[in-house]
């Protein structure tokens, strides 16, 4: 199911380890961050990677604390990790 | 020793010209590997050794001096930084830098920010606009630990940054490119874009380092 | 699951910041893969080598350097696709190590020979 998510949205990513190619690094998985940019539609490297054809997914920039990514993160509370996330990896938090 | 990229015979380690490097040898098998796929390639007509070459120097003639032009333009004309910001595949091509496939996003360090690019998954790097990436960004030590320890591996390369200045590191993991705009060193204030360019380096716009100040 | 190109947050020592030029061979290679992947072969399309290098496992990726990963990958994919057959692949390798050895060009680091 395609979501659709707004600038300022809070999300998380979803917890989960398919097999397969994911464009989605595992250590941010399962952590909360806030939508910035939205980019609009863009190919799926899930289903392209194997040369097949799929619906394409709006990739966003998702914005996340760095003390709420690492326990123990050493910075300042300021600190933050942009990554740009599929909406498919994505729910309302 | 024949130089049989330019000639267009078999694939060939040779440079064009010039006295063999130390890491013109061949250490490995995959290194072997390499030139029987090239050969192999080229025998049968799938590629040519002409189009290697013309590849190879395509890819040279992109330096991070398009990433400096841009950087030295948003730092003299804040309108163009407006529209940089907002649009970087626009910006980056209102100086003939086109994106191809990925979406530019320019980040601006401040006085209370500074950025930080990286892919800790594989080596996604703004290549239309600083070429091809440095060894270090592909690198294990920096991809594992640029995300989780930004300020420690910043020192490894010199760069201190204050705890009252917050790191943005952002992970280019999808479609998305980087360019930081470092800050414009102070004592710049008479310089033409030119010679701003001249400070811009390819780390400062990593944001590993900032933009080297004039004279030094 | 995660692959052995999934290192963000993992333990790594410090950051060798040196910077040298790429080798002719890596650029080499980088050509190749690119002409290889671009509209007109379309052999190894956007998108698909990470897949790739992904799956070579974590042996072979932490064994590798960059270049060496993407020659592996490459000449997966040239066989799978039929390109290339294994025994053109295996012959051109050996008579290139000959010439190389003939020249004084081939300098194998360890275990490299028994590979070949």
């Amino acid at each position: 199911m395609a979501r659709s998510f707004e600038a300022g949205q809070a999300v998380r990513v979803r917890d989960d380890y398919p097999p397969g190619h994911i464009r989605t690094p595992v250590f941010i998985r399962g952590k909360r961050g806030v939508i910035t940019r939205d980019f609009g539609e863009h190919d799926n490297p899930e289903i392209t990677t194997y040369e097949l054809e799929g619906p394409q997914k709006t990739l966003y920039v998702v914005r996340f604390r760095q003390i709420d990514v690492w326990p123990d993160y050493a910075g300042s509370k300021g600190d933050t990790l942009d990554i740009d996330i599929f909406e498919h990896w994505l729910e309302p938090a | 020793m024949t130089d049989a990229t330019s000639s267009g015979g078999h694939g060939h380690i040779h440079r064009e010209s010039g006295p063999p490097q130390p890491d013109d040898k061949v250490h490995s098998y995959y290194q072997i590997l390499g030139i029987a796929l090239q050969e192999l390639l080229i025998e049968k007509g799938i590629v040519s050794a002409d189009e290697v070459r013309q590849m190879i120097e395509r890819r040279d003639a992109i330096t991070p001096a398009r990433g400096a032009k841009i950087v030295a333009r948003a730092w003299t004309d804040g309108d163009f930084k407006a529209r940089l910001l907002a649009d970087g595949n626009a910006g980056a091509a209102e100086l003939d830098c086109p994106m191809t496939y990925t979406e530019l996003v320019a980040v601006e360090n401040t006085p209370k920010a500074h950025n930080v690019i990286v892919c800790t998954l594989c080596s996604c790097y703004p290549r239309e606009l600083l070429g091809l990436p440095p060894s270090w960004y592909k690198s294990r030590e920096y991809r594992a630990r640029v995300v989780r320890d930004p300020r420690a591996v910043l020192k490894e390369f010199g760069t201190e940054i204050g705890d009252h200045v917050e790191i943005r590191v952002h992970d280019s993991t999808a479609d998305i490119r980087y360019l930081v705009i470092p800050r414009r060193p102070a004592g710049t204030e008479g310089m033409t874009e030119s010679e701003l360019e001249d400070l811009v380096t390819r780390d400062s716009m990593i944001g590993v380092a900032e933009a080297k100040t004039p004279g030094k | 699951m995660r692959g052995p190109h999934d290192v963000g947050g993992l333990e790594a020592g410090p950051v060798d910041t040196t910077t040298h030029d790429m080798s002719f061979w890596e650029k080499q290679i980088d050509a190749l893969h690119a002409l290889v992947g671009d509209e007109k072969r379309g052999i190894v399309p956007k998108g698909q080598n990470r897949r790739y290098v992904e799956a070579l496992g974590e042996d072979v990726y932490n064994t590798l350097n960059y270049y060496e990963r993407w020659t592996a990958t490459m000449s997966q994919q040239l066989l799978e696709k039929g390109i290339l057959t294994r025994d053109e692949i295996d012959a051109k390798v050996k008579e290139i190590r000959d010439r190389l050895e003939a020249t004084g060009e081939l300098e194998l680091g360890q275990g490299e020979a028994e590979k070949i």
